[in-house]
């Protein structure tokens, strides 16, 4: 019964959070500057939440992450050129995002920790190489995307994806990923299929990078192979530790609050990559397991039991 | 039934290179025994666990658990036939609560599909009720109920080691196997332990192998011991014959002083 109350309290929250949006975007109160950036938090915010999956979760450290987004960035690209409804495309996007997850994920989730991280960039690395290379998709030039990312469908993407994900840890399927980040070899005597839980979510992860990949194309006017080198994939990666591993929120509060401090120094050129260094430097430094640690924002409220991506009732 | 084995190990050893770490290992347990591994430092005890656990696949002999092979099977697959184990060196899920470490091992028994808790079907609900219920009742066997909603790391030592074994359950097993269940725990909670081993196994009907390095509490109660030292199985029997074998004396007091040359 509490689960349900949390349920509606999310769906309300994020009902208020979208017509406040909407409201402000189509008034027109905010430029388009701003509805842009808004949209682009969206989209970080799905990155950020379906690496939690792989990384806060399952504990699998990957950092080939921007290799699936260039999928399902291409894949949407391509469909909506060929004039399939952009929800398809999305939706296709996410699949074949996740298909390429499947097909990375088994034979490199063998592998543990650096080794992991190392076989992953490398993927990641192949996949951006593979669209270098396809004279269809305009190889490095770039290819040209119709704007079509608004503010609704990103926050429906966005919905889904949380719903989904919460969903998922939430359960005994979460609890089986969580037990392999604590413990791999005691999830495994605990009759734990840990290589299936692994891939699946390292596919789930990618399924969703895949969507946010395609609401990341069609945002732009003209996507490019170097869009999604690794340091896309580092960008994620830092929203998920600097949030802090384990905790969903902290992968939501860390996205926003990167993607407007880099945002916001776009006007300082010379010195953007530098505050955006000491402003990473400065929170690991006060908290250092991240902003959220494992907690959720929801442990904060005690009579909403939310999603559990770790500790819940510690101190 | 009673005369057949729940597990026959036949010869099995494994090398790890040059290292022959056990060989030559042959065990039988029959239904609902208590046996105790007991064997010096280094003797090769863990690693026959870990064998039997799918943990090391033998490099020769084979395992039987209920007459079908099981070398060369996952540990997980080992795990859902039946046979289930705790660590020496304590290996909770350390950032979950007690209820969920134990909520972890009755997964593999639960029965709704990955899409059925994503999209929330009644199934999903059904479900985790069981899971919940189940792990519960574990909890209140070895009196940590209360600590239910408690992060396992936080636990005293004594408490995380009746977890693993109340997780080791949860996973359903008709043979338990038990690493050193007792080590660091003082006397009385050593004699609380044992006999909660014993109320479990009456309870579930468990066969139950364990390793120990307490011969006092060895000897007490299990029905047979099998002595492995330097990874050879140099003894088995009652605890009687045990306790007065030659073998058994050097391995564990080292050779006669007449033999030695000090």
């Amino acid at each position: 019964m509490k689960k349900l109350n949390g349920f509606w309290v999310f769906l309300a929250l994020s009902v208020v959070i979208y017509a406040v949006g909407q409201l402000l975007i189509g008034t027109g109160l905010l430029n388009p500057y701003y509805s842009n950036t808004l949209i682009f938090i969206v989209i970080n915010i799905i990155l950020a939440v379906s690496l939690h999956l792989v990384i806060g979760i399952t504990g699998q450290f990957s950092i080939g992450h921007a290799g699936f987004l260039a999928v399902g960035a291409y894949i949407s690209a391509i469909l909506t050129k060929l004039d399939l409804p952009f929800p398809v495309a999305l939706f296709a996007g996410g699949v074949v995002a996740a298909f390429a997850g499947l097909l990375v994920g088994i034979p490199s989730l063998r592998l543990k920790g650096d080794y992991l991280a190392i076989a992953t960039l490398g993927f990641g690395e192949i996949i951006r190489i593979v669209f270098v290379n396809i004279d269809y998709v305009g190889g490095a030039a770039g290819m040209q995307v119709p704007h079509l990312t608004s503010w609704t469908s990103a926050f429906i993407c966005l919905f889904i994806t949380l719903i989904v994900i919460m969903n998922f840890t939430n359960s005994t399927h979460g609890r089986a990923c969580i037990s392999i980040r604590e413990n791999e070899i005691a999830a495994d005597a605990m009759g734990i299929d840990t290589t299936y839980y692994k891939v699946a979510a390292f596919a789930l992860g990618a399924f969703f990078a895949g969507v946010g990949g395609g609401l990341y194309a069609h945002n732009f006017y003209i996507i490019q192979p170097t869009n999604f080198g690794f340091l896309k994939s580092f960008d994620i990666l830092i929203f998920v530790v600097l949030g802090g591993l384990g905790s969903l929120s902290g992968a939501v509060i860390a996205a926003i609050l990167m993607t407007v401090v880099s945002t916001y120094l776009q006007g300082y050129p010379e010195t953007r990559m530098i505050i955006y260094s000491v402003v990473l430097i400065i929170v690991m430094l006060y908290r250092p397991k991240g902003l959220m640690g494992t907690n959720e924002i929801t442990s904060y409220f005690s009579k909403w039991t939310g999603v559990k991506g770790g500790r819940l009732h510690g101190k | 039934m009673a005369n057949k084995p729940l597990l026959e190990v036949k010869d099995a050893g494994i090398r790890f290179g040059g290292l022959k770490a056990v060989s030559g290992f042959s065990m039988t347990i029959n239904q609902g025994e208590l046996i105790g591994l007991i064997g010096p430092n280094g003797a090769g005890k863990t690693t026959s666990f870990n064998l039997l656990t799918g943990v090391y696949v033998p490099t020769e002999g084979e395992i039987l658990f209920d007459g079908k092979r099981i070398n060369g099977l996952a540990p997980y697959q080992i795990t859902r036939r039946g046979i289930s184990r705790t660590f020496q060196n304590i290996r909770l899920f350390n950032e979950l609560t007690v209820l969920d470490n134990v909520k972890v091992a009755y997964h593999s028994l639960s029965k709704h599909s990955m899409l059925s808790s994503i999209l929330r079907l009644p199934s999903h609900f059904a479900g985790e009720k069981e899971i919940e219920e189940k792990a519960l009742q574990f909890l209140r066997i070895f009196g940590l109920e209360s600590y239910k909603d408690e992060i396992a790391k936080n636990l005293p030592y004594g408490q995380q080691r009746r977890l693993e074994i109340a997780r080791a359950l949860a996973a359903g097993p008709r043979l338990l196997l038990l690493d050193e269940p007792a080590a660091g725990m003082n006397p009385q909670e050593t004699q609380q332990l044992m006999e909660l081993i014993a109320f479990i196994r009456k309870e579930f009907k468990l066969t139950v192998l364990l390793i120990e390095h307490d011969m006092k509490l060895v000897m007490g109660i299990c029905e047979r011991l099998y002595v492995l030292d330097q990874g050879q199985l140099i003894a088995q029997g009652t605890p009687e014959e045990i306790r007065n074998h030659p073998r058994v004396i050097e391995a564990y007091l080292g050779e006669e002083v007449s033999k030695g040359d000090a």
